[in-house]
């Protein structure tokens, strides 16, 4: 009997043929074809909607919805965008490069906001800072102010989503500063400039890729998102989408909107890179290594301090605080054994999820470093959409061709019963097709600051292929290639419109357990998985931060 | 390859959990908009009544279409359970559901809250009615959702969102009384009467009546009950408008949860007898009690809780009417300024 392992050794084994196909022309796009792929034909399928526009659908939302919800989206965006960017960056300097007390305990403590979903932060924030609120209540009983400033508001939903996703540029700009080294601002420094101007004339400059790749999940993320902006009733391009799907019933109008969005997107993200296409952010080894950290004393400490311990409280303990309260209220009610499973099946999602996801964007990333054509730039570029589109819509353009599979295998195989259709197999593939820009992001930043000098000098070491990647590339990768897969396990955890549509029966996540509880409005009951999401997602976070401080200090 | 292959064993799970069990036991496949913790008490005493087995998914009412509808004929579902009846109807206008002939739905359902072709059939029955401020709004003030709009409500007024589908079915309802213009006219009224904008669901709505942002609302009776529950003291009380026999006012607006049997149904005699037993004496309690709904059976008891809400006469138009008008009235609310 041939043991079945003996099949597939030949191609691992094979170091030769195995680089020179891969450093080959055709080898990097073997590779990443099949990664576009899987988010290509969900979005292919969502733009095929554009073939059949629904005409008085659309002079309707032309007419009296869309200009008002391009406004409120161009402002939510803006908002958000500055508002993650400041606290992201300065935090992440701080935490990175300086030195004050409470460094090493906000290094890590202000990434937890991440694990919190966002529509049940906003959900917090509402409940205790409406009119009916306990805040609102308390300035008017004690001081009789009757219009507290309005949390229902433009500047509530962006302090609120800022709040919420501030991390993600926190995570990757702190990548980028602990790769630059502070070696590289006692250089600028000894150069004559003043340690402010080092920060923006150097240091800010160089970690432009990483602080971008953050930047571009936040934005990309407040585009897609429904669940914080309706909680608020602030209607955005998205609340359109799920008017023409759920009010007016038209799936394709709310597809051929969804387009619109996909194709913003891809052009900033293109633009974007183009801009920085040129220009090299590799920070050479011995620059990368030094040791020292920026000490500060006296006022400026104490405004650190009080700076990361004010986003803190108000991105997590707050929050946190009331969801326990909530929690701890219904958990004799809701609690029972299932919890385990759903808390299983979680980790199992997520875990899996990073793994796969981080390991595509890896693909990707080094393909498009070998081969930095246009062409993969587009490729690339075009893996990452899914993030942009609102997932219940993504979740439809993946489920499509899903059941047509399926279909086919039924009929021309005369298989009984679904084959693809609520496998675990399904459900990873769709997470990809969502998530490949949470760790394509921080992969390809990461890469971009290894300079091109050390392949060269691997190479005429005889180190080539996936050797190079392997022995030289990845220890480098660590930092960002952790941070991916943060990044994505948490955001896996608190996916709920794929997880629906594509989970086995009678097999739920905690995420789908906040559906359940949110879908008729009991918030304070959909706080006991919220709770559970917050205390498993902390895990890859913790793991996260002692590897990276390791790693660096 | 050992990690490869216990991956690979993880993998599999899943697909064997999804594969049809081969000792092929008496069983029935829903699709349910209508949550989990709502639907499983009355699953689980079918099986224990009947020993057919009730495999279920949930997932909001879009995305469950666009899935019966992605599967084609060869859909695992054999009974399609939401709420709202233009959210029925939609399934129905799709060619989602296919038509049952039952004479004891016919005489369980009353004919208003089941569609005419007898494709679906309302199981639960949801009042959205007037909650008032009962310190701050005087006997006699309150008579008609249409009064609402008058100036004398002006900023007295809270509201939900018309994004959400009890708002808009309402409002297709009004349409289909008073037409287009006039229910346009009613609905300019109420947003100028709004004294804050519209809240994210009923309950906001409700603890603004109680603190005194504003005076009433519109809202889902349940939602009174579950914060009545929490908080027995809120000077809320609830008002039946459109009562008056004279006007020809038709009463309050209800809608339905309900459910039909999946056009390519595999198990279709076990999903009709399923039907059947929702909308039977022993289930209806079961199924409209545990989210302090009314039962859609008009021979079952109500509630303690609901009943002492007091009784009312409600609209008579058959609920199918407000999945037509849908499109129509959300267009109008947006025309309307109502967000």
């Amino acid at each position: 009997m041939p043991e079945p392992e003996s099949l597939s050794i030949p191609s691992v084994a094979a170091p030769p043929v195995g680089a020179s196909s891969f450093t080959g022309r055709l080898g990097p796009w073997l590779a990443v074809l099949p990664i576009a792929l899987i988010t290509a034909v969900p979005v292919l399928v969502v733009l095929s909607a554009l073939a059949h526009p629904d005409q008085t659908i659309w002079e309707h939302l032309w007419k009296h919805v869309l200009p008002e919800l391009l406004v409120n989206t161009a402002w939510l965006v803006l908002g958000v965008g500055l508002g993650v960017t400041l606290l992201g960056v300065s935090l992440a300097w701080l935490t990175a490069v300086c030195d004050y007390p409470g460094r090493r305990f906000f290094a890590w403590a202000l990434l937890l906001p991440l694990a919190l979903p966002a529509y049940v932060t906003a959900f917090v924030w509402l409940g205790l800072f409406d009119f009916t609120g306990p805040v609102a209540t308390w300035l008017r009983e004690s001081f009789g102010i009757l219009k507290p400033p309005p949390v229902r508001s433009r500047s509530g939903v962006i302090l609120v989503m800022t709040l919420a996703l501030y991390p993600y540029v926190y995570l990757t700009s702190r990548a980028a500063f602990l790769g630059q080294g502070r070696r590289l601002m006692e250089a600028a420094q000894s150069l004559g400039q003043s340690r402010w101007h080092a920060f923006l004339k150097v240091a800010l400059p160089m970690a432009r890729p990483g602080i971008v790749a953050g930047l571009l999940l936040a934005v990309m993320e407040t585009l897609a998102d429904f669940g914080t902006v309706s909680v608020f009733n602030y209607n955005t391009f998205t609340t359109a989408i799920y008017k023409a799907w759920f009010s007016l019933f038209s799936l394709p109008a709310a597809s051929q909107l969804a387009s619109m969005l996909i194709f913003f997107v891809f052009v900033v993200a293109l633009l974007e890179y183009q801009t920085r296409a040129s220009a090299s952010y590799a920070a050479s080894s011995r620059a990368a290594a030094a040791p020292s950290r920026i000490a500060l004393k006296g006022w400026q400490a104490g405004l650190a301090l009080a700076w990361s311990a004010l986003v803190f409280g108000l991105a997590f303990v707050m929050p946190v605080w009331q969801i326990l309260d909530w929690a701890l209220n219904v958990f004799e009610q809701d609690f029972d054994a299932r919890y385990l499973d759903f808390a299983w099946h979680s980790l199992l999602l997520a875990g899996l999820g990073a793994l796969l996801v981080g390991t595509l964007a890896l693909v990707l990333g080094y393909a498009q470093r070998l081969h930095p054509t246009s062409a993969m730039r587009v490729a690339a570029r075009l893996s990452t959409l899914g993030y942009a589109l609102p997932g219940a819509v993504l979740a439809v353009g993946i489920f499509i061709p899903v059941a047509w599979l399926d279909n086919q295998l039924i009929e021309r195989l005369g298989l009984e019963g679904q084959v693809l259709g609520g496998t675990l197999a399904v459900m990873l593939l769709a997470y990809c097709a969502r998530f490949l820009a949470v760790s394509f992001g921080p992969v390809d930043a990461g890469l971009g600051r290894i300079s091109k000098s050390i392949d060269e000098a691997a190479q005429s070491l005889g180190v080539v292929g996936a050797r190079r990647l392997w022995r030289v590339h990845l220890p480098m990768l660590r930092v960002p290639l952790l941070t991916a897969a943060a990044l994505t396990f948490v955001d896996v955890m608190k996916e709920l419109p794929i997880t629906l549509m594509t989970r086995p029966f009678g097999w739920d996540t905690l995420a789908v357990r906040v559906f359940e509880m949110t879908s008729e409005g009991e918030w304070e009951r959909a706080a006991l998985p919220a709770a559970a999401i917050a205390i498993v997602g902390l895990l890859p976070v913790f793991m996260l931060i002692r590897h990276a401080d390791h790693a660096h200090t | 390859m050992k990690m490869l292959s216990k991956l690979l064993a993880v993998l599999a799970v899943p697909t064997l959990l999804a594969m049809p069990p081969t000792a092929s036991a008496a069983e029935v496949v829903v699709y349910s908009a209508r949550n989990e913790q709502l639907i499983k008490p009355l699953f689980d005493a079918y099986t224990r009544e009947t020993g057919v087995e009730v495999k279920f998914v949930t997932d909001k009412e879009g995305p469950l279409m666009a899935r019966l509808k992605a599967e084609g004929k060869n859909t695992p579902a054999d009974l399609f359970l939401t709420v709202d009846a233009g959210n029925l109807w939609q399934a129905a206008q799709e060619g989602l559901l296919r038509p049952v002939n039952s004479t004891a739905l016919k005489a369980n359902i009353p004919a208003h809250l089941r569609d005419p072709d007898n494709e679906w059939f309302g199981l639960s029955v949801r009042a959205r009615t007037v909650v008032f401020n009962r310190n701050r709004v005087k006997p006699g003030e309150l008579s008609t959702y249409e009064d609402l709009a008058d100036p004398k409500w002006k900023g007295r007024l809270c509201l939900r969102t018309s994004k959400k589908v009890y708002n808009q079915s309402l409002v297709a309802m009004m349409i289909w009384e008073h037409g287009e213009d006039q229910t346009e006219q009613i609905v300019r009224g109420w947003v100028r009467n709004l004294a804050t904008d519209p809240f994210p669901d009923d309950t906001k709505a409700l603890e603004a009546v109680a603190a005194g942002l504003c005076d009433a609302t519109l809202v889902n009776t349940y939602y009174f009950g579950r914060l009545m529950e929490k908080k027995p003291n809120l000077p809320l009380a609830v008002f039946w408008p459109n009562q008056s026999l004279k006007s020809r006012d038709a009463g309050v607006h209800v809608n339905v949860s309900g459910a039909g049997v999946t056009r390519h149904a595999k198990h279709e005699k076990e999903a009709v007898r399923l039907l059947e037993w929702l909308s039977s004496d022993k289930a209806q309690n079961l199924y409209a009690d545990e989210n302090m709904e009314y039962p859609a059976n008009p021979r079952v008891k109500w509630d303690a809780r609901v009943t002492s809400w007091g009784s009312f006469k409600q609209n008579l138009i058959n609920v199918a009417e407000a999945g037509k008008l849908q499109a129509k009235a959300v267009m109008l609310m947006d025309r309307a300024g109502y967000r």
